[in-house]
Formats: structure tokens, sequence, C-alpha cells
């Protein structure tokens, strides 16, 4: 009787070392490489495309919803948020020629336009949304937009914050951003 | 209306307006995502220095302090979905989803995705290229598809540069405008990049692609109601 016993123990230690091994084995085979979750339903948390769009123009009870809103659904939802909130600025008009209405539907379908043939740039006087760069002074462009006016030199303690460009310079090759701090 | 009072009056809505503007880009923009992974901070899309390429980066977690980067980790449940619309009506023909695995990102496509819209699945068979996570400290790991698809994926200074603090002055009514010259307020602060080139040959031929980011988690659900 204990000699069954004692063959039982071992073979219970036996079959425990194999399923040790078994797991051991998925184990290596998913650290060489392992598949993402690939059958589930992946859901939307955040949206971003140009900077500072969801910050800016969207209410703070609103702004978790506009994060989770297609882009070709934002029009319908949020237009009339983006001309009030550019009303309560006193927009009239901008350097683009953009009245308030015009101005407020192309904000509010945050896409960033991007051109596949030419110079990519935020805005540098010639190129206007053709992409966005690393080095390209998004802020400025946008105080301009919204507080410059029709010639971009209304209210000048708000069109620029003066810094002109990052803390550490970028690389010309890939993977282009400067290494971290 | 007296001159001063139209001055007072315009400083209100002054203030009101850029009380809005909290933190830029899009950093820690809402609720629901601050100081989560799956908060982006910012995206770019730009002409490579090969011009047959584009370059796209989506960078989440940021106002990372040099001290707290090494630990920061990309969610193995969240993919970074970069959508690009080729037609211009602003849903999505291509999408690069990319997802940590085991130390790797891995980058499928740009493929046209399953569906459009808020939801997504994973494009399981349209693997582009993987690539090590970059630790902190570690020279940039490149990975680069058949296809012609490069990958980085890791710690970045944070490109982003504006003078927040100065803002938020501004909206508190401690100061009327900026200071010349600014501070960066992000000078000195890190985020998790992932950067992806792509053949401008892989994106169609329109000419003009609209681009935007989302974060998208996994639910643990084949479907979701």
């Amino acid at each position: 009787m204990k000699q069954i016993f004692q063959y039982t123990c071992l073979a219970s230690l036996i079959i425990l070392a194999a399923c040790r091994k078994n797991l051991n084995d998925k184990t290596d085979a998913m650290k060489a490489g392992g598949v993402p979750p690939q059958n589930e339903a992946y859901v939307q948390g955040d949206q971003m495309a140009r900077p500072a769009i969801n910050t800016v123009f969207v209410g703070t009870s609103r702004k978790d919803e506009f994060n989770t809103t297609a882009p070709s659904a934002m029009n319908a939802a949020f237009y009339n948020d983006f001309v009030n909130k550019l009303t309560s600025f006193g927009y009239t008009t901008n350097i683009l020629g953009l009245d308030k209405n015009t101005f407020a539907g192309v904000l509010v379908t945050d896409v960033l336009n991007a051109s596949t043939t030419g110079v990519t740039s935020f805005y540098n006087g010639t190129q206007v949304l053709t992409g966005r760069a690393l080095a390209d002074d998004v802020i400025d462009v946008e105080l301009t937009l919204i507080f410059g006016g029709a010639t971009g030199a209304s209210n000048p303690g708000l069109t620029s914050d003066h810094v002109d460009g990052n803390d550490k310079a970028f690389l010309s090759s890939f993977p282009y951003m400067a290494s971290p701090h | 209306m007296k001159k001063s009072k139209i001055f007072m009056i315009t400083m209100l809505c002054l203030v009101i307006t850029i009380a809005g503007i909290m933190y830029a880009a899009d950093h820690i923009d809402a609720p629901a995502i601050t100081n989560k992974p799956t908060d982006i901070t910012d995206v770019y899309v730009f002409r490579a220095q090969d011009p047959n390429n584009m370059v796209f980066v989506a960078n989440t977690q940021g106002l990372l302090s040099p001290v707290a980067t090494a630990d920061a980790k990309f969610d193995e449940n969240t993919m970074v979905e970069l959508n690009i619309d080729n037609t211009g009506d602003n849903v999505e023909d291509l999408v690069i989803q990319c997802i940590a695995k085991n130390g790797k990102m891995k980058v499928y496509g740009p493929a046209a995705p399953k569906v459009t819209g808020t939801i997504s699945y994973l494009n399981v068979n349209k693997l582009s290229t993987q690539v090590d996570i970059t630790r902190y400290g570690q020279e940039p790991q490149i990975g680069i598809g058949d296809n012609g698809v490069k990958v980085f994926a890791g710690p970045r200074d944070d490109p982003f540069f504006f003078d927040l603090v100065q803002f938020r002055k501004v909206i508190s009514g401690e100061a009327s405008s900026f200071n010349n010259p600014g501070n960066d307020t992000f000078a000195g602060t890190n985020v998790m990049a992932l950067v992806v080139e792509v053949p401008k040959s892989l994106l169609g031929s329109n000419g003009t692609i609209n681009v935007w980011a989302e974060t998208k988690t996994a639910t643990g659900s084949t479907t979701v109601n």
C-alpha cells in the first residue's frame, strides 16, 4: 500500500514536471514572437491629428467624446461647439481669409492633410497644411490663425510664444527624433 | 463704450479663450486618457530623407521625466493606429497598426482596414516588420520590412515646444502676453515615440492624404455592443 502511494506520488511529480515543461515551451514560443490579440475588437480611446484641436475647441464635458469620435462624424457632432468657441474668441477672419463658419468647418474634422508629392509643412508662407514636420512652429501658426486677424498682426502679444524651436536638434535620418533626455 | 472698458472686455475674452488651452498639443487633453498609455501627445507627417517615402510619427505618454523614462512601456493591449484617407472623404482607406508584444513593436500594414470607424480588428496577416523596442539609453533599433516599411519604437525627446508656463500666467491674469524670448515647457521631457516610414507607392496616388492617429485597446471580446 505504501509502495502504491509512493508510485502515485512519483507519477504525479513526473506529470507535473511534464506540464511545467509544456508551459515553459509555450512561454519560449511567445518570447520568439507572439501575436497580439487578433480576434478581439479594439476600441478607440484617443484620437489626434492637428495639434491642440480637442484641447482648445472642445469643452471639458465633451473632450472624451471628441476623442472617441471618428473624424468623418466630427462635423455633425461638434460643428456648433467650434463656431461658438470662435465667437467667444471674438474671431472674425484670419490670414487665410476664412470667415468664422468656414474656419470652424476646417477645424472640426480633425485630420492632418499631407502632400505625398511636395514639401510637407504645417505652414511656411507658401505651403498651407501639407503635413507637419518636427520643427514646424505649430503653436505660433495656430495662435496667429486664431488671434492674428486678417493680416496676422492683431494681438501681437498673443500670436507667438517666442519659443521657435525644439530644445534638441532633430536628426536628418531615421528615426529623425532626438535621443531622450 | 470707453476705451478702457473695451480693453477690459477684450482681455476678458482672451482670458476665457486661453483658459481652454490648458495642455497642448494634445498632451493629457481629456479626462479618460490622462496619464494613460493611450494618451496621444502629437502626430507628425512629413516627407522622409528619401523623398520617395513618407514618415508618420505618433507620440504617446507625454511629459516623461528622464527618471521615469526607463520604466515607460507600450501597452500590449493598445494599438497605435495610423489612419490614412486617400480619397478625401475623411474615412480611412488604409491603416498602419502598431502594437507591442514581448519587447517588440509589430507593424501591420499599410492595408485596408477590416472595418472603418471607432472599432478595429488587427490585420493579422499584414505584418510588414517588427523591431525590438529601443530601451532607454540604447542606440535606436530599426526594423525594415520586405515592403520597405521602417519602424522605430521607444523613448525619444518630446519634439513639441511651447511656453506653457507663460501661457498659464496669461490665463490666470498674471500676465497679458507672452515673453520674448519664451521658455520651452517641454524642454527636458520625453515621450514614447513611434516612427514609421513608408514608401509613398503604398499610400495611393491621390497626391494628398488625410492622416490621424488613434489608440485602440483590445476589449477581450470579438464584438462590441
